[in-house]
């Protein structure tokens, strides 16, 4: 697999020859990815509808319009985000100029999952190329159309050494986990996760790895039904239940889950009407492999809505699954399907601590009028991201850094966060070559008074303020010259 | 695994939630600075004797800069540890948009033996004002420090949720084992192999790592300088600890009327800081161990000693050398030197410099002496390291309010001040919505039509504002 090793090694002759570098051409890049995105946006929703039956105006609201959402923060804030930024200065480096300058890492890698094919790699590179790196685009293979209309596109309107598509299923990620990167951005399962995590330990990158597991939906009794399963129904079952941060399972009190499914099943015939398999609205599984293990969780459940499936078009039913065990099957793994399994827990406090006993999920929901229980929630548990009273809408504020924690993942992105996970804040001290005599105090040969200096110019903690500052100023010149004196 | 219960243990304090408020922390980091005032003598002693750490020095870095730390945290953690309110857009106008900082649990600090207090403390301030639960694994190489620390830690902290662990590259390796929240690992010269063993330990439990390492820090000398000052900044951030610096200048890269012009001058401040016979002067220190003296030794044959050049076994001395002349292929410029040896290569002029530097593995450190502030910019901008500092060496490492850590293979993260805090916290992108106003949530629900979508775009977009000047 030497075409691998060709296309890094180019890609990093490309980032060295320092042409990624200009903010102008960072913004020109930034400009022919919207100019894509908009010119081929049919092609692109024929694509994802190909690989997950997906509308036009679903795949346009997920995919789409985070993108152009995205570009279109970078390319105003680029400016802003690229500038060094000054840091408070202390006593001893007054005269100085100290400041955080943000550099790019080099040669970034991007893999994709095929859930949410395009803005899954699309956000991540709209943050790679702002920070000025060559990026190496790794679809997943499994959302096929997608990948290869990526790979046909992306030459056609970006620099092409600096931002190469590669394609391929796992032998070819593996050899390309063998190259080195400066930083690797993954998205997927915590089983890869781990293995893409020990790639990257061989050369030292810093990883971004956004991986799942099982999102908790804590539904309180204080709250209105109707709204929250409405809201629970969307996230639950948009992209066929595909989504790393769907609420996975629904913790209530008993006395409410019959009311819960109820409020499921009417909304669900609002969102798809009678007949779900003939819905334009709904999507399918992504492939058979995925369709049989998202079958076989459903043996020994009591099913209260759904559970009609079709293998010949992965078809699975929107599906509740009520007085779940524990121990099931269905709770062992991330669902990542139309099926919502419902477990009765007596308090929020055996909620609390249902969650707490489990790894740490992407995400966490709670629904409640009662603002205390929510922040309490929030303030017991841990989990990437919360949204309260409603779940998935995190992910669309950009301003929120958007990752895992523990089993979950490690690192985040989205808006001015992916410009700083692919940036190395470089920090710079400028001093002048003058004022020798200051510098004395920690030269040998030592002596108590050099000491006593030393802690007054290192320790001593000063208000803000033009007065001080002039104070400051003053008390720096006068040491200055007491120190030449006395010490020099 | 000999350390599992350990681990275990903290980890139900963990769970219990002891670490968690702002006062919990704050008396423990209060019990850390009556540990410095306390043990001050006892530090300055086994550093003294770990590697003939001077006073001065000890005072300085293992005292003086841990205290900075600790009081700056202690005055700002209440602030850090509040939500982060964020902007919001329009669709989360009347939301609650904020970042929680939760702490990750239960970390491992590995440090080093060189600044042995400093390298598991500064971090250490920051894991308990995140709240975690803290496994601190002190270098066994500054024996003394060592014992010194396992002794009497424990005196002063939670013995229920922080915990010292003494141990050898066997036993570390059974700790790796462990599952821990966050990993926290400092190395010295033989670090970039040390650093992917743990970053491999870390993979298997998705653990994530902050790896302060090393490299071979270069130091650029242009021709526009003032001779005298340079050679004694050069030669303190060279000298001190003997070398045993990770931002220590390793080498210096400048033209051939620059080295003989640097040669007195360097030769001057050497005995201005050390007198006129160093093995003598209480303020230079020695090498930690016999394994390491015989391995920086070793480089001595490089180049030709033009300053120094003395060695004593027993007593682990290197005097103050300057190696002049020395080829990119000789000894010293193989590894990262850490010792009391500054090596000088010549290159013709700043292009050869930065090509120099660009051609080797990104340092933790690059240094840029010149009176000309453009040539101090160029190397700046056109080499890539942890951090930089102009004019003058170790420097920058003294502000805590600038990120320290290194990139590519001189390490991964950074920390000092609210960038510990920030490595030992969870940023937690937090969404509290509100109940009502369902009508317009409307939009976004099934079956679809343009008319939603319409509607939907022009809610959600981010629209461009303006011309942006650069296109």
């Amino acid at each position: 697999m030497e075409k691998m090793q060709q296309v890094v090694e180019r890609a990093r002759a490309a980032f060295n020859s320092g042409r990624c570098r200009s903010l102008e051409f960072r913004m020109q890049q930034l400009k022919a990815l919207e100019r894509m995105v908009k010119e081929k946006e049919k092609d692109i929703l024929a694509a994802i509808k190909a690989d997950l039956h997906k509308c036009g105006h679903n795949a346009y609201s997920h995919e789409i319009l985070g993108v152009l959402g995205e570009l279109a923060l970078a390319m105003e804030k680029l400016p802003s985000w690229a500038a060094p930024q000054p840091v408070k200065k202390n006593l001893l480096t007054m005269r100085d100029e100290a400041y955080i300058y943000p550099e790019p890492l080099g040669v970034v890698l991007i893999i994709g999952a095929w859930n949410y094919p395009f803005v899954l790699v699309m956000q991540p590179l709209v943050g790679a190329i702002a920070a000025g790196n060559a990026v190496v685009v790794k679809p997943s293979e499994i959302s096929e159309n997608t990948a290869q209309l990526m790979a046909d596109l992306l030459p056609q309107y970006l620099d092409r050494d600096l931002y190469p598509v590669v394609t391929g299923g796992v032998p070819e990620t593996t050899v390309l986990l063998t190259q080195r990167f400066d930083h690797i951005l993954y998205t997927g399962s915590s089983a890869v996760g781990k293995i893409v995590m020990a790639a990257a330990a061989k050369h030292l990158t810093p990883v971004t790895l956004e991986l799942g597991g099982k999102s908790p939906c804590y539904i309180d009794k204080d709250c209105d039904l109707a709204i929250a399963c409405r809201r629970i129904t969307w996230g639950k079952y948009m992209n066929c239940g595909q989504t790393c941060i769907a609420p996975d399972y629904i913790l209530c009190d008993p006395s409410i889950q019959s009311k819960v499914v109820e409020n499921i099943k009417a909304t669900l015939q609002e969102f798809y009407g009678e007949d779900v398999k003939s819905s334009p609205d709904y999507e399918r599984i992504i492939n058979k492999r995925h369709f049989k293990r998202i079958v076989g969780l459903l043996q020994g459940q009591k099913i209260a809505h759904g559970g009609e499936t079709d293998e010949a078009s992965c078809f699975i039913a929107p599906t509740i699954l009520t007085d779940v065990s524990p121990e099931s099957k269905v709770m062992e793994e991330e669902i990542f399907g139309p099926i919502l399994p419902i477990l009765t827990v007596k308090s929020v406090d055996e909620a609390i601590d249902f969650i707490n006993r489990r790894e740490k999920p992407l995400a966490l929901y709670v629904f409640s009028n009662n603002k205390q229980l929510i922040k309490r929630v929030i303030s017991q548990t841990s989990s990437g991201g919360v949204t309260g009273n409603d779940v998935i809408m995190h992910f669309f504020l950009s301003t929120l850094p958007f990752g895992g924690v523990g089993n979950s993942g490690m690192g985040a992105y989205h808006g001015k966060h992916s410009f700083e996970t692919f940036s190395h804040r470089r920090s710079c001290l400028i001093k002048d070559l003058k004022m020798e005599g200051t510098n004395k105090l920690r030269y040998p040969p030592s002596s108590q008074k050099k000491v006593d200096w030393a802690k007054f110019f290192v320790l001593k903690r000063f208000n803000k303020g033009r007065a001080g500052l002039l104070v400051l100023a003053l008390l720096g010149v006068v040491a200055a010259v007491v120190m030449k004196v006395s010490v020099g | 695994n000999p350390y599992a219960g350990l681990v275990g243990h903290l980890r139900a304090t963990w769970l219990s939630g002891r670490t968690r408020p702002l006062e919990y922390r704050v008396a423990q980091l209060e019990a850390l600075g009556r540990f410095l005032d306390d043990k001050k003598q006892e530090i300055l002693e086994a550093t003294a004797r770990d590697m003939g750490k001077p006073a001065f020095e000890a005072y300085f870095s293992e005292i003086l800069l841990c205290k900075n730390e600790l009081n700056d945290t202690l005055n700002n953690l209440c602030s850090w540890m509040k939500d982060e309110h964020v902007d919001k857009n329009l669709v989360t106008k009347l939301d609650s948009a904020f970042i929680r900082k939760d702490p990750y649990g239960v970390v491992l600090i590995i440090a080093p033996w060189n600044y042995p207090i400093h390298l598991f403390l500064v971090p250490l301030i920051g894991a308990i004002a995140a709240g975690n639960c803290v496994v601190i694994k002190p270098s066994e190489i500054s024996k003394n420090t060592e014992r010194l620390v396992a002794e009497t830690l424990s005196c002063y902290l939670d013995n229920d949720c922080f915990a010292v662990v003494t141990a050898g590259v066997p036993e570390t390796t059974r700790l790796l084992e462990n599952k821990f929240d966050y990993i926290f690992f400092t190395g010295t010269s033989r670090s970039p192999s040390v650093g992917r063993i743990v970053m491999t330990a870390a993979a298997k439990h998705l653990t994530p790592v902050t790896l302060e390492l090393g490299g071979k820090n270069p130091c650029y000398v242009s021709d526009a300088c003032d001779v005298q000052n340079v050679a004694r900044r050069v030669a303190w951030g060279r000298f001190y600890n003997a070398g045993q610096t990770c931002i220590a200048p390793d080498y210096l890269l400048c033209s051939l009327e620059m080295q003989e012009k640097l040669m007195p001058a360097l030769r001057e401040a050497i005995t201005e800081f050390f007198g006129s016979n160093p093995r003598e002067s209480p303020d230079f220190g020695r090498i930690v161990g016999d394994k390491q003296f015989r391995r920086v030794r070793a480089l001595l044959c490089s180049g030709r000693v033009a300053i120094g050049g003395q060695t004593d076994e027993k007593e682990r001395y290197i005097a103050p050398t300057v190696l002049a002349d020395v080829l990119p292929s000789d000894p010293a410029m193989q590894e990262e030197i850490f010792g009391p040896i500054l090596p000088i290569v010549v290159v013709a002029n700043m292009e050869e410099a930065i090509d120099f530097i660009n051609a080797r593995p990104r340092p933790l450190a690059v240094y840029a002496f010149s009176c000309d502030s453009k040539v101090v910019n160029q190397v700046l901008e056109r080499t890539s390291s942890g951090g930089f500092c102009g004019n003058d060496t170790l420097m920058h490492v003294t502000l805590s309010s600038l990120p320290f850590g290194g990139i590519g293979t001189s390490g991964l993260g950074m920390y000092h001040s609210k960038f510990t805090f920030d490595t030992f916290s969870h940023r937690r992108g937090c969404l509290h919505r509100n109940m009502g106003l369902e009508a317009l949530n409307s939009l976004r629900y099934p079956p679809y039509s343009q008319q939603k979508l319409g509607l939907m775009t022009a809610t959600f977009e981010v629209k461009r504002r303006g011309m942006c000047t650069l296109c």
